[in-house]
């Protein structure tokens, strides 16, 4: 039986180098280069990987971002994903987590209208805000179960998904009734680069571009509207003292140096 | 009614509670004594009146105790249910959780369940409510703003310190639980086989990255952890090299740590290992290029031959100690 994948993106900064605007304290992230968030780069591959596993099954990718976050979908297309949805317009913009979860929870209800979903998947966390919990805030939209860190997919057919979660001591086993929501781990897979023929799809790809009242949703529930936290200020963090560099003719002398330091500070 | 107080949940992982809800605990204490509201706490197990009466000494007002067999492996959803019926029925107004996978995974359901701003990974509490966090993997760090009546915090593991047991002894409240009909089923746990310190937990880590030349350096590496009462971590380039095994990464697709001392060896600082470490409290590099990021960063730096050195600092340790480990 044929699976239904939807795979969430977004596109963010190349660089985590990111500048503050001085007048307004936020990120200063406008005209700087983007790409796919890295870590989504494991869950396009965990799609296109079941896609084979399960003949038949199909990818759709999703992003709530700028018109530009077309890039990301027909980069995900091109990487062996086969159709791809933006979820766009100025009433997104500024959205936190809980904003974003509930603009992809409604895009994801509509296309499980269109045609039934069963695994939704993430990557682990973005490398912009990096709390790593759209994915499970999407599930809770959803009443769907969710897993986070998971580091393979054991198991899947159209009822239930079999999946190893990467605890911080040890692998949990976890059996989810479907439709889910998964957040991937780097252990799951190596990402492949995209392929010729996937380049050609790519480019010939149409994206439908879903707004909020696409979504039913209205324009206070989502972007900064409907964020439920906002950045106040950012700031370069505190800068270290400088440093002692440890000296010595020989490596025992050196060592004996650093040993020293480490027990004066009550390191050990 | 306007909603008021903090809870702590405490999330039982293997039948005990990790040392990270010590840390909720004194975070949450610092915070009820400065908006003068109360502290409580809500356990979620299956066994959880042990580990209630244990919190309960730690300086909280009362502890839920919610006990159910449903409670015995992490499920998200179960869980969240769980904690959701207690923070709603007594409307808190700040809800702290670990930056741990299973704190992280319920926070996020719970903000949502709670209608909540979430924020995780703080490292700092102000007392006017707002929060700090990284971004842009620690290279900005950001004040935020909570605009909802209830918060979801979890904070960054080490960042406060662990609420020790005192001779008080808070209220303990059974809580009933009705899980429902499970959409999650949790199947089997597989403990890791090797007997080494947590990461995430420990006072000491210390990591090796390219400079060692290869998995036989690492062996180098556990001997000074093992000497240091610490923790083994691994940069991206030693991992993908194959030297060891990917749940030793520190750094952006690994974990973040934030140990009182980190020891670098042969890491040369890219800046995607630097967002998962930079926040330690004493950072050590041992590195043969004194110019490399991670030297020029380091509190204490010491160039030369890792083949002698590491050997070098073994000896010197278990000299200065005699025979006797150090505790982790």
């Amino acid at each position: 039986m044929a699976l239904h994948i939807v795979v969430c993106v977004k596109s963010t900064p190349t660089s985590v180098n990111v500048p503050v605007d001085p007048a307004t304290g936020q990120p200063k992230t406008a005209g700087l280069p983007t790409a796919i968030n890295p870590y989504d780069e494991y869950a396009v591959e965990e799609a296109v990987r079941l896609k084979e596993r399960v003949p038949g099954s199909s990818a759709t990718v999703l992003t709530v971002g700028a018109d530009s976050a077309a890039d990301v979908l027909r980069e995900a297309i091109a990487r062996g994903c086969d159709a791809g949805v933006l979820v766009s317009g100025p009433e997104f913009e500024g959205g936190d987590s809980f904003a974003t979860s509930l603009a992809l929870s409604a895009a994801i209800k509509k296309l499980h209208a269109e045609k039934p979903v069963h695994l939704v998947l993430f990557g682990k966390n973005t490398n912009d805000v990096g709390a790593g919990v759209v994915g499970v805030q999407t599930a809770a939209w959803l009443d769907w179960p969710s897993a986070t860190a998971v580091k393979k997919i054991e198991a899947i057919d159209p009822s239930s998904a079999t999946v190893q979660r990467a605890m911080e001591d040890g692998t949990d086993v976890l059996k989810l009734a479907l439709p889910a929501c998964v957040a991937t781990v780097k252990e799951i897979n190596e990402p492949r680069l995209p392929s010729l023929k996937g380049k050609m799809a790519s480019k010939k790809a149409v994206l439908p571009k879903w707004t909020a009242a696409d979504l039913g949703l209205q324009p206070a529930q989502v972007g900064a509207a409907g964020a439920a936290t906002a950045i106040a200020k950012a700031a370069l963090p505190p800068s270290r003292p400088a440093g002692v560099k440890v000296e010595g003719a020989t490596s025992a002398e050196k060592a004996k140096k650093l040993v020293d330091i480490l027990f004066e500070r009550k390191l050990i | 009614m306007a909603n008021s107080g903090i809870l702590v949940v405490a999330v039982s992982q293997r039948g005990a509670l990790p040392p990270a809800t010590y840390e909720l605990v004194s975070a949450g204490r610092k915070l009820a004594d400065a908006l003068k509201q109360p502290l409580a706490a809500v356990v979620l197990s299956d066994k959880a009146s042990a580990l209630a009466a244990d919190l309960a000494s730690r300086g909280v007002d009362k502890v839920y105790s919610v006990e159910h067999a449903s409670l015995a492996g992490f499920a998200e959803d179960t869980f969240a249910k769980a904690a959701a019926d207690v923070a709603r029925k007594e409307g808190f107004a700040k809800i702290l959780l670990a930056s741990n996978v299973a704190g992280r995974a319920l926070a996020a359901r719970l903000a949502v369940l709670l209608k909540a701003g979430l924020a995780t990974d703080v490292s700092e509490i102000a007392d006017d409510g707002k929060v700090s966090r990284p971004y842009y993997a620690g290279n900005l760090v950001a004040s935020v703003e909570i605009k909802t009546p209830v918060a979801v915090l979890t904070l960054a593991p080490m960042s406060f310190p662990r609420a020790e047991p005192g001779a008080a002894k808070a209220e303990i409240v059974p809580v009933a639980f009705d899980p429902g009909a499970a959409k999650t089923t949790f199947s089997t746990y597989q403990p890791e086989t090797s007997n080494e310190i947590d990461m995430g937990s420990a006072e000491r880590v210390v990591s090796g990255g390219r400079g060692l030349g290869g998995a036989e350096g690492f062996k180098k590496i556990f001997e000074l952890a093992h000497a240091l009462g610490a923790a083994v971590g691994a940069s991206r380039a030693a991992v993908d090299s194959g030297w060891i095994p990917y749940k030793h990464q520190v750094g952006l697709t690994g974990r973040s740590v934030r140990p009182k001392l980190y020891v670098a060896v042969g890491i040369s600082g890219q800046i995607q290992h630097l967002a998962g470490m930079s926040s330690s409290g004493t950072i050590v590099a041992i590195n043969t290029d004194k110019d490399c990021p991670l030297m020029q960063m380091a509190n204490v730096s010491v160039q030369g031959d890792l083949n002698e050195l590491l050997p070098a600092i073994v000896e010197e340790v278990k000299r200065r100690r005699g025979a006797a480990p150090i505790a982790a």
